[in-house]
């Protein structure tokens, strides 16, 4: 592993375990993920992929191990949700939580970046720079003719996209990305796939995703995890065929 | 002109904008029917029923500030009265000290209960209270701090639901008992009461009656007023949005904690407002609004008249309180408790919007359908319309 203080990744882990209750959800996790890249993380049901999620966003506390942003210079362990957000860290959820009561056009204006403070929102009042913003982010996810709607009456796949709109208002630095395309269909499969290598021009992505013809179609260096560690690293066609990735999924 | 986009425009909505006329109706109105219509005529307004709406309207400010926290944000307190009495508390000390000698033992500082507690000197808390402006000051600052100080330590560990609902019942439980004690200086179980004057104005007078009557449904809307800024403005979008996807909202790097601690702050300083026009209205003030099920009866007004609309807030206050008056003084009396419950069960199970949220709903249902049979499309409610 590279030593922290020379890495240039991005997003740095090492070592991290975390258990709930004497179940061991990461054991002795280590990646790192370089500037610009995008990642794709599969692996089966318990695998870790979702609590590896939340100990980068500050949700859950590792046991052990190092969590470093930014070539070694910020320690994730020690900041909350908020703050990790502030950094330029934006997430997706595995379950698209937009804010239902809100219309997508406000859906974004939360998210655009901003000054977060109570007292700046209080004052706050739209620009026209702003608006050319969401409209631009509207266009992107192909959303624009439903600016005003409420977000709640939004298709699933349309949540998903919106909130991947979202992420990008916020202009983070790493997106992180949990299984983007659960419950859409083919087409919004493929269109979901070209909208993330897009994204990845200009910010580096990390995704978990079960979906494997999704994870092909987006080409990129995959980490299979299992049982809380990494099994396997490289790309889709040398990890499916790795014997011990198949002997997993399969379960032989 | 105003463009559409202008931030007045949506702080005075239709509603906002009805609400203000029919309060500056009433604001007029009842102190005209009773002043200038003759005691005689069947539209005059006795000083007691002034007095009485003074209550409601005081009601109505308190069910505001418990609508902008529970309607906007999902804080459920069920301890507001707290903030309520101690708003009063603070106007009843100012109100005690200007009775001066008129009192039964005539002591020109002390107050009748500490002479009759064989107090010999005023208590530090006392001090200053003889100045209306420090008392003004108390009525925002005592509840605010508490407020502040509560809601500090509750949202920063993440307290939420049912739990902070329990919590906000145990602060106005423990209040309670510690006004009923004779030692804690407030005036034990008998609380404050016996007001001769405010501000040199006998408090009994048809004129200071109608001017305190006045002055609350003025408060009331500025209440309102800021209330709407604040709901209509980003800040009051952040707060919706914790309340609907709390942790999403600390994902996209809001400090939720420092958004519930102003909001719940300033809806506490609203109750205290509520509390301080409400003593000299009613001209007592003692441990019993403290009591639980005064903040559980607030709640169930904002329920009845659809939280998160404020007007609806008011409205459930004005509503509730006058079927009390109203059953309460009639054959029905013992059985007001037994209504109050069925109204908040009915209201949940059959109406769980209230009414003005009810209204607003078909309202907006209407015109949806107006505008799909105008447009010839699917409404918009139904998904993927648009694709």
């Amino acid at each position: 592993m590279v030593d922290r203080q020379t890495t240039s990744a991005l997003l740095y882990l090492d070592g991290i375990s975390v258990s709930f209750d004497g179940f061991r959800a990461l054991n002795e996790l280590s990646f790192i993920v370089e500037p610009g890249e995008m990642r794709a993380i599969i692996g089966p049901n318990g695998a870790g992929k979702t609590t590896m999620m939340d100990v980068i966003t500050g949700k859950t506390r590792p046991d052990s191990g190092d969590v470093y942003f930014q070539e070694g210079t910020v320690d994730l362990s020690k900041l909350d949700e908020t703050e990790i957000a502030s950094l330029g860290i934006g997430r997706k959820f595995q379950k698209p939580t937009v804010f239902e009561m809100h219309t997508v056009e406000d859906n974004l204006q939360l998210a655009l970046k901003n000054d977060r403070g109570v007292r700046a929102t209080l004052l706050w009042q739209s620009t026209a720079e702003q608006e050319k913003r969401i409209d631009a982010l509207l266009d992107r996810v192909r959303l624009k003719p439903l600016r005003s709607r409420i977000a709640g009456s939004l298709s699933h796949g349309q949540k998903q996209w919106l909130e991947i709109a979202m992420l990008l208002a916020q202009d983070p630095k790493l997106l992180l990305v949990d299984e983007p395309v659960a419950g859409m269909t083919d087409v919004e499969t493929m269109q979901t796939a070209e909208l993330l290598k897009e994204i990845n021009r200009h910010h580096t992505v990390v995704v978990v995703e079960h979906d494997m013809a999704f994870v092909r179609e987006l080409g990129v260096k995959v980490t299979c995890l299992h049982e809380g560690s990494v099994l396997a690293e490289g790309s889709i066609d040398d990890v499916s065929t790795d014997e011990r990735v198949v002997e997993v999924y399969l379960g032989r | 002109m105003l463009t559409s986009r202008h931030p007045l425009i949506h702080l005075l909505d239709r509603g906002a904008v009805l609400f203000l006329v029919l309060l500056g109706a009433f604001a007029i109105a009842i102190p005209v029917l009773n002043l200038l219509v003759p005691s005689g005529s069947t539209f005059h307004v006795s000083t007691y029923l002034v007095s009485l709406f003074g209550k409601y309207v005081c009601y109505g400010l308190l069910a505001l500030s418990i609508d902008l926290i529970w309607g906007y944000v999902g804080i459920l307190s069920l301890g507001h009265g707290a903030f309520f009495a101690l708003g009063g508390y603070a106007m009843g000390m100012y109100l005690m000290r200007q009775i001066g000698t008129r009192g039964v033992y005539a002591d020109p500082i002390l107050p009748d209960f500490m002479v009759f507690l064989n107090w010999k000197e005023l208590p530090f808390f006392w001090y200053f209270f003889d100045h209306f402006a420090y008392a003004a000051l108390m009525v925002l600052l005592v509840p605010g701090l508490l407020a502040f100080v509560f809601g500090w330590f509750a949202f920063r560990s993440r307290v939420t639901g049912v739990y902070l609902s329990i919590i906000t019942q145990a602060l106005t439980y423990a209040l309670l008992l510690a006004f009923f004690r004779n030692d804690f200086g407030f005036g034990g179980n008998n609380g404050l009461t016996d007001f001769k004057d405010i501000l040199g104005f006998n408090v009994q007078s048809e004129a200071t009656r109608n001017s305190l009557f006045f002055i609350s449904c003025v408060m009331l809307a500025i209440c309102f007023l800021i209330c709407r800024a604040i709901v209509t403005s980003k800040f009051g979008k952040v707060l919706v949005a914790i309340r609907d996807a709390e942790s999403r909202t600390r994902f996209l790097g809001y400090r939720v904690e420092a958004y519930k601690l102003f909001v719940f702050t300033l809806s506490a300083c609203m109750a205290g407002i509520a509390g301080a026009l409400y003593v000299p209205q009613v001209g007592i003030i003692n441990p019993g609004e403290f009591a639980p099920a005064n903040s559980i009866e607030a709640v169930i007004w904002v329920a009845v008249g659809g939280r998160g609309t404020l007007t609806g807030a008011v409205l459930g206050a004005f509503v509730v309180n006058y079927a009390k008056t109203y059953f309460t003084s009639g054959f029905l009396a013992e059985y007001w408790l037994f209504m109050l419950g069925a109204l908040f069960i009915g209201t949940t199970l059959f109406m769980p919007r209230g009414i003005i949220g009810t209204y607003n709903h078909w309202r907006a249902n209407r015109a949806e359908r107006k505008d799909a049979e105008r447009d010839g499309a699917p409404p918009l409610a139904s998904p993927r319309a648009a694709e």
